[in-house]
């Protein structure tokens, strides 16, 4: 097992190496390929391990724990010099300050501070076992879509943009590195180099092309990541010199066994600090929308199997500590209020890209409301929510990548009547927004249980806040998925044309759609046989979630959204009709897309949704949101931080 | 089709006309005429719509229009053509761009004469499409039998 | 509730719901008529209309639409046998809203100026009734603890209306928008009236036209169902209580119907949803403060 985990972390470090140096682009391709399928079989090989050794909670030290850690201490400083000579090189000396205070502080300690003892470094358990498999699996069908759209997008239609692909692709098997190594540490300072490796190639990827937006954005990313780990200093800090540990589970068991002593809730309040701002929530959305400039694979990796999933995984791991406390309040807050905050704002974009980067703030948003809150409903709603999400919004990225190359624009506007043009991307693009929202799927039973958790969560006002939240949150969620859903279905004016999609981007899309409904198909079994241990590890013993009588009514539902339309479909398939034009007043030109103007000549006829700018929109409330959330989370932190230093 | 005079739903065209017969239509709907008691309803759509109450002529420009929405109605449809101007093209019937009464485009199943037509007339018309409508389902169904 | 009694019930939705409905939907003209003083038509005049609307030929600008209506009157049917079979509230809820998400999709399928519009405001509507809908649900749980409908009933001794004063304000005040009454019926709406010709309605010819009907039938009689959920105890006497309720605020509709303009969308969008936080949000968070 040591053994697995290990080559799960260092191969792909080491594997990053090859596409770097092979040029030749076919070869290359081979690299990435061969590199993303032994990645998969290791993180499958590694899961299937563990759980058929009977899924018991592993802690580990991995073999030479000590020439790892100070590759750890030595990868921290290196990261440190680089961030700070690219700060100078762009005359952004000031983030330097971030990076510096960050990792000179806990090697300082590290050297010279408290001796720690040999305590495990790395732990699996089922919280892990699910991460490694989305990491896995799905971050390897982004690398393996990465190689074929790359090429498009340097070929075909960004000539201008110089061409990194080495780079790109390499730096997508770092991040898979460092997630695997993310989500197995135990110990604080091993994950703070995972942690800040992830920031820095995310920071990376979002400069890929070098204009000064994505050079201006990869910046906004990088200080907001980098004061997330400045958290994870306090933390690490706070930890060897109070409790003379920096055993992340160590810490949780003593917030855990005094949730009133402020000093213990000092690191996790850290923890969850930079678990916010890792998983975007406002106020520290920016990041995560203007990571959109970069190509569509680093998008995709950014916003479904990696980055944004490190944060709600320290959530979930943290939650057991943060139920009905000052910290756990304080993350269901910021992640109810990005919930409905965020889909507000999604309904007002049309850019396709950015609705989905909206959508995801906003559930992860539900996740972090979620673990916030702590109870077993919750963290099995949240666990849901994490994996569908993972699954359809990967699947939604490539999609939108895929339609922009072949049509040339992701305005959802643009997008009128996919389904009669290119019936095989609009099928993956509404089985990926049907995954996002629709009855039977991840969110309906995610927000069954977490609306009655909040419910029954103690604080009164918390508790009236998140289920208000929850309700105008769903509702807007319907809207914006809705209306881009309704966008697909119908005529569509343009000429059908060539799909410019390549075939390993269809490979990867389609394995999405399948997982897709092999999840929705499995999910009583993943309940019980995944999500339950999962939860029994966290919480003891707790009985089943949801009731067997609903489970039934769910999986009606969800039978009901596949079957009632495909039965009627088929139903209706023979059906004598005679075609009409549809309605103008008389004056339809014909073809349904014109109309007879007064002066005589036939004028097009544009059709739109409804983005609600002047009500909604992005320039009005972006900024009291910001505003908002900062304040929530100011006033928080002085009281946890105001009662440990009494 | 037992029932399906008990239901019709009319659309309303006014053509070129001096919008007399225009206002007369709408007032059968008010509470002194009360065509709802008939089950009419005046709906703004020729797709749900069973009778076509045309008033004024056709001109060049309506021509299309008129035929437009004649066409969009499902079948069985009646065509009533209400005023003199509907009927013949009236005093305009002369103009350069007239073409005429609404049966130049369309078929016209009733005629309702009157310049203006009164809303009793139109009401009386209705009335007699309504009889005319049920025919035409019964020989559409059977029709249907028949195929 | 046994297994027998809730197909029972579940079948009485199914056969009954549309025939009082209609009912309803006859007296609903009746009276709206006399209210303007007119005569009006027949009781039975919404059953008339639909049996031509069936028999009418069927005309289409998109074959799509077709299946997809059919597909929205299975999940109100469904969302109803959800209600009626007495499960889980919170559940009929959001099979309520797939339904409408096909409703729309229907309406969408054709690209026509009219159903477009319609589309979304009825999109806008469904996001100022949504939270309230699901605000009910809690209310319910808070007030006993269950989501389920049929513990509802059976666990609670006095009518739940006296814990949820402020969610029945605030649904009844959707409701409007729901029924697709005045000043509320902006997507499309009921009978006689005219908006962008017929909305998301507009271009759904004879039969199709005829089923988004008896959805709508099926739809309000799960709402007029929770309506009478707020007097419901265990004591059977009080579904006669339930009964009145729901006439008296149906009629209260018809009344608000005939005496109220159209409103804009974005009037009706913060309205609703200032109700819904003012009347419901109150009312939650006296009831957490009770429970504690």
């Amino acid at each position: 097992m040591e053994v697995l985990v290990t080559a799960l972390i260092c191969f792909p470090f080491l594997w990053a190496i090859l596409p770097a140096v092979i040029h030749n682009s076919k070869r290359r391709a081979f690299a990435v390929y061969l590199g993303c399928t032994i990645v998969t079989i290791l993180s499958v090989a590694t899961a299937l391990k563990w759980y058929l050794a009977g899924g018991q909670a592993l802690d580990f030290r991995l073999p030479y724990q000590h020439l790892f850690g100070e590759i750890f201490m030595w990868g921290d400083i290196f990261l440190m010099f680089f961030i700070t000579y690219l700060s100078y090189k762009h005359k952004r000396l000031i983030i330097s300050v971030l990076t510096i205070v960050s990792t000179v502080v806990p090697t300082v300690l590290e050297k010279f501070g408290p001796k720690l003892g040999l305590a495990p470094t790395m732990r699996f358990d089922w919280l892990t076992l699910i991460m490694v498999l989305i990491i896995g699996v799905v971050g390897s069908l982004i690398g393996i879509y990465a190689v074929g759209y790359m090429h498009g997008f340097h070929i075909h239609h960004h000539k201008e943009v110089k061409d990194r692909r080495s780079f790109f692709l390499s730096m997508i098997f770092v991040f898979f590195g460092a997630m695997f190594g993310l989500v197995t540490s135990a110990n604080l300072l091993g994950l703070y180099f995972f942690w800040e490796v992830t920031s820095v190639t995310s920071f990376l990827l979002i400069g890929y092309t070098r204009t000064d937006e994505a050079i201006n954005n990869s910046f906004k990313a990088l200080w907001m990541n980098l004061l997330g780990g400045c958290g994870l200093t306090v933390a690490i800090s706070v930890g060897i010199i109070y409790f003379h540990t920096a055993n992340l589970y160590d810490m949780i068991s003593a917030a855990e066994l005094n949730p009133n002593d402020m000093l213990c809730l000092l690191p996790i309040s850290m923890l969850a600090f930079a678990a916010l701002t890792k998983s975007a929530q406002f106020p520290f959305s920016g990041w995560l929308l203007g990571a959109m400039v970069a190509p569509t694979p680093s998008s995709a990796l950014l916003h479904s199997a990696t980055m944004v999933k490190a944060g709600v995984y320290m959530l979930i791991r943290i939650s057991t500590a943060m139920a009905d406390n000052y910290v756990g309040n304080m993350v269901a807050l910021i992640g109810g209020f990005t919930f409905f905050a965020a889909s507000c704002f999604a309904i007002t974009v049309s850019d396709g890209k950015k609705v989905l980067a909206y959508s995801t703030i906003s559930n992860l948003g539900l996740i972090v409301a979620c673990t916030g809150c702590g109870y077993e409903e919750t963290i099995w709603a949240a666990v849901f929510l994490v994996i569908f999400h993972a699954v359809s919004k990967s699947m939604l990225f490539q999609c939108v990548g895929a339609i922009e190359t072949t049509i040339g624009s992701r305005d959802v506007e643009e997008m009128q009547g996919l389904m009669s043009i290119f019936p095989k991307l609009a099928f993956i693009l509404m089985v990926g927004i049907a995954g996002m929202f629709l009855a039977p799927f991840g969110m309906l039973i995610s927000k069954w249980a977490a609306l009655k958790a909040f419910i029954d969560t103690s604080s009164v006002y918390v508790s009236t806040l998140m289920v208000l939240f929850i309700c105008f949150g769903s509702a807007t969620t319907m809207f914006y998925w809705t209306k881009w859903m309704s966008k697909i279905l119908g005529a569509s004016k343009r000429e059908k044309s060539r799909d410019l999609t390549k075939k390993n981007e269809y490979i990867s899309m389609f394995f999405h759609a399948f997982m897709m409904i092999a999840l929705i198909l499995g999910f009583p079994w993943l309940s019980e046989n995944v999500l339950k241990p999962l939860s029994d590890e966290m919480f003891g013993d707790v009985k089943q979630v949801i009731s067997y009588e609903n489970m039934v009514i769910m999986i009606v539902l969800l039978c009901g959204v596949f079957i009632i339309p495909f039965v009627n479909y088929i139903l209706t398939k023979g059906q004598k009709v005679k075609q009409v034009i549809t309605y103008m007043g008389g004056v339809n030109a014909g073809d349904n897309f014109n109309f007879i103007s007064s002066t005589g000549d036939p004028k097009e006829l544009e059709i739109s949704n409804f983005y609600m700018e002047e009500l909604l929109g992005e320039k009005k409330l972006f900024t009291p949101a910001i505003l908002i959330s900062s304040f929530i989370i100011i006033v928080y932190l002085i009281i946890v931080v105001g009662g440990a230093l009494q | 089709m037992a029932k399906i005079h008990k239901s019709p739903w009319l659309i309303h065209y006014d053509g070129s006309s001096c919008n007399g017969c225009d206002i007369e239509v709408l007032a059968c709907t008010t509470p002194v005429y009360d065509v709802e008691r008939f089950g009419i309803i005046n709906t703004g759509n020729p797709m749900h719509a069973d009778i076509f109450l045309i008033t004024g002529g056709i001109n060049s420009q309506n021509e299309s229009v008129v035929k437009q929405i004649y066409e969009q109605m499902p079948q069985p449809k009646v065509v009533i053509a209400v005023g003199t101007c509907a009927c013949t093209g009236g005093i305009f019937k002369e103009c350069y761009n007239i073409k005429g009464g609404a049966d130049t485009v369309i078929p016209v199943d009733i005629y309702v004469p009157g310049c203006a037509a009164r809303p009793e007339s139109i009401i009386d018309g209705v009335v007699k499409g309504i009889g005319l409508f049920k025919e035409k389902a019964a020989a559409l169904s059977a029709e249907k039998k028949a195929l | 509730m046994t297994i027998s009694e809730r197909i029972i019930f579940a079948l009485l939705y199914i056969v009954l719901a549309p025939f009082i409905i209609g009912l309803l939907d006859g007296f609903d003209r009746k009276i709206s008529a006399r209210m303007q003083g007119r005569r009006g038509p027949s009781v039975l005049q919404p059953f008339f209309d639909l049996k031509k609307l069936f028999e009418k030929e069927f005309l289409t600008a998109n074959k799509m639409q077709l299946f997809l209506i059919r597909s929205y009157l299975c999940f109100i049917v469904l969302s109803g046998i959800i209600f009626f079979g007495g499960f889980d509230l919170l559940l009929v809820i959001f099979s309520l809203s797939t339904a409408a998400m096909f409703l729309i999709l229907a309406s969408t399928a054709t690209h026509s100026p009219f159903a477009s519009q319609g589309t979304s405001r009825e999109l806008v509507q469904i996001m100022a009734c949504e939270p309230m809908e699901l605000l009910v649900a809690v209310g319910f749980y808070l007030a006993t603890s269950t989501f389920t409908v049929s513990d509802i009933v059976s666990k609670s001794t006095v009518a739940n209306i006296r814990y949820l004063p402020g969610f029945f304000v605030g649904f009844v005040f959707i409701l409007t928008i729901k029924f697709r009454k005045s000043p509320f019926d902006i997507s499309t709406s009921h009978h006689a009236h005219q908006e962008v010709i017929k909305g998301v309605t507009s271009e759904m010819v004879g039969k199709e036209y005829a089923m988004v009907t008896i959805a709508e039938w099926y739809e309000n009689a799960i709402l007029l169902g929770i309506v009478g959920l707020f007097f419901v105890s265990n004591n059977i006497l009080t579904v006669l209580g339930g009964i009145i309720a729901i006439l008296a605020i149906w009629f209260l509709e018809i009344l608000i119907d005939n005496t109220s303009a159209r409103v804009k969308w974005q009037l009706m969008l913060k309205l609703a949803w200032g109700v819904t936080i003012v009347a419901a949000g109150m009312n939650l968070f006296l009831l957490e403060i009770i429970r504690g």
